[in-house]
């Protein structure tokens, strides 16, 4: 018999699929010993410099709410930091909001333009949050799959094809968790058009955007005629090593970032000071950390696909974040299966690429950000156990 | 191109082996690099790092700054080569400021240790004075945080 509390629970939220990741968790957890490609963060702590911030920030007894759109001066910073790595110019006045990671930042940017029954317009695979998220704004998420073939960047002809009337929102994420993948500056140019002429607003989470390997990564805030339309997401957490600090922030036009400014006031109030306090640290001295984290992640990412595609796992070298999304096809096995007797076998944990979606099928995400001992070790295992499985 | 020397810098333990399977290249291209950083001096040994409050027992360590009288020819270095032989110098490096070599020394006792800078430092010609700094606690070695050592935490083992 179901729990009666269970009346209670709301029809939307009802319907919405526990994440994969968290079920998948539950079975590593229970393996301390298991070697985790696993892990969506940086194996990086924080540099010294911002935690000392943070703490100098709290023995000066910074202890207070800020403004809801955050400090000022966290702003000024981010304006130009904004300015400076992307090209965009926001008013810190008004055009800048600080939010508890890119995660509320996105959910309040859905609240706030989302008529119930509007559609948005997402690619996948993605970040876990998207499709739930544009639900619990009682919109309607209409996935656009990438694929392999393009190292999983959008392709604009799909999106145009999956586009139908009561589009709002156009989604995008480059590069990309799970899979690396990113979009040419051609293809986003496609897309920016597409973006005016259906008159859709883009919500674009840049967060991956400094660890970008090859070639300069493009905001499509920063085409012609983009800035006006889109809501620019972006955080510390990937670059900085900052995930535990929970801090982001969105850019955009003054009417949109009032409209969230009235979400996030009614629910969250304002980002936790002492982030805010190491957020300004970090954008005025963690550049150099932030490039030596990224070659380090380079080099790893040049081995894990080597090694990847050396087991006979197509893999495609994803030109940014800290992922691999390798094919795991020729196994014969889902992704699921795969990700459960690997871990069974040799004790090694990858992410199903169905956690992502249903068009992650066939795949396995495999974090980069560990040492080179385990990133040989574990791929060593996964050689053996695809040659098990092979017969 | 990532090199060897890039790979070793990064300071995880790494044998041959793994350096080629990283640099995607032989191992017998790895141990030629490895040692022409060897006949270059460039790479000059393999040494662990220990924590010296835990593994070199009663092992006494300290810095003594050194005054000593510059040569008409090659300055300091003769007698810094000199100064650098004795077992008991771990390091040596010329410095600015109010003395002219800082050496790292060791001994098994601080008579050892006193005895060395009384009887074979400060008596080498040209040495004008020494001062010697006992070591009583060592927070952090080489990179590594000894007191307060960084902490995983709980990170979860897998999150989106």
């Amino acid at each position: 018999m179901s729990d009666p509390s269970q009346q209670f629970v709301a029809d939307h939220v009802k319907g919405l699929p526990r994440s994969g990741i968290r079920d998948f968790f539950a079975i590593v957890a229970k393996m301390p010993q298991a070697i985790s490609l696993g892990i969506g963060e940086p194996d990086f702590v924080t540099p010294w410099h911002i935690r000392e911030a943070a703490i100098f920030a709290l023995e000066k007894g910074i202890t207070s709410y800020t403004d809801n759109l955050g400090l000022l001066r966290l702003r000024r910073e981010i304006s130009s930091y904004v300015e400076n790595n992307f090209g965009l110019s926001y008013h810190p006045e008004r055009e800048v909001l600080v939010a508890v990671g890119v995660s509320e930042a996105l959910d309040i940017a859905l609240r706030a333009v989302l008529n119930p029954g509007d559609k948005v317009l997402y690619h996948e695979p993605c970040y876990v949050s998207y499709s739930p998220s544009i639900v619990l704004a009682h919109a309607k998420p209409i996935a656009v799959a990438t694929s392999a073939k393009d190292a999983f960047g959008i392709d604009p002809e799909a999106v145009a094809k999956a586009w139908e009337p009561g589009c709002k929102v156009l989604m995008l994420n480059f590069p990309t968790n799970p899979t690396g993948g990113v979009t040419e500056r051609a293809k986003l140019e496609q897309l920016a058009r597409f973006a005016v002429e259906k008159d859709l607003l883009v919500i674009s989470d840049e967060i991956y955007s400094e660890l970008t390997f090859e070639g300069e990564h493009t905001s499509i805030a920063s085409l012609p005629g983009m800035q006006e339309r889109t809501i620019f997401l972006h955080g510390f957490s990937k670059a900085f090593a900052m995930t535990g600090f929970r801090i982001g922030y969105a850019c955009g036009p003054q009417v949109l970032i009032e409209a969230m400014m009235k979400v996030h006031q009614y629910s969250m109030l304002c980002a936790p000071i002492l982030s805010q306090e190491a957020a300004i640290e970090a954008l005025k001295n963690g550049t150099p950390a932030v490039e030596q984290m990224k070659e380090a992640y380079h080099r790893r990412r040049d081995l894990i696909v080597r090694r990847f595609n050396e087991i006979g796992l197509d893999c495609h070298s994803p030109k940014g974040s800290f992922y691999a999304f390798p094919s795991i096809e020729k196994t014969g096995l889902s992704s699921i299966d795969f990700c459960k007797g690997l871990l069974e076998a040799e004790e090694v944990a990858v992410v199903p690429g169905t956690a992502f979606g249903e068009s992650g099928a066939g795949f396995v995400r495999a974090s980069f950000s560990t040492s080179y001992e385990r990133i040989l070790e574990a791929t060593n295992r996964i050689e053996r156990y695809v040659e098990a499985v092979k017969g | 191109m990532t090199t060897v020397l890039q790979l070793l810098l990064e300071g995880e333990r790494l044998d041959t082996a793994q350096l080629a399977s990283i640099l995607n290249q032989s191992e017998a291209e790895v141990s030629a690099e490895l040692e022409r950083l060897q006949a270059e001096h460039i790479l000059l040994g393999w040494r662990p790092v220990f924590n010296p409050e835990r593994a070199q027992g009663e092992l006494v360590r300290a810095v003594i700054e050194v005054r000593i009288s510059p040569e008409r020819e090659g300055g300091f270095d003769r007698l810094a080569a000199r100064i650098s032989q004795f077992d008991a110098v771990e390091s040596c490096y010329l410095m600015s400021g109010a003395y002219d070599l800082l050496l790292f020394a060791k001994g098994k006792d601080l008579r050892e240790v006193a005895t060395f800078v009384s009887e074979r430092l400060a008596s080498v010609e040209g040495v004008l004075s020494t001062a010697t700094h006992f070591m009583l606690r060592a927070y952090k070695e080489q990179g590594h945080l000894l007191l307060s050592p960084t902490e995983s935490g709980d990170k979860p083992a897998v999150s989106p």
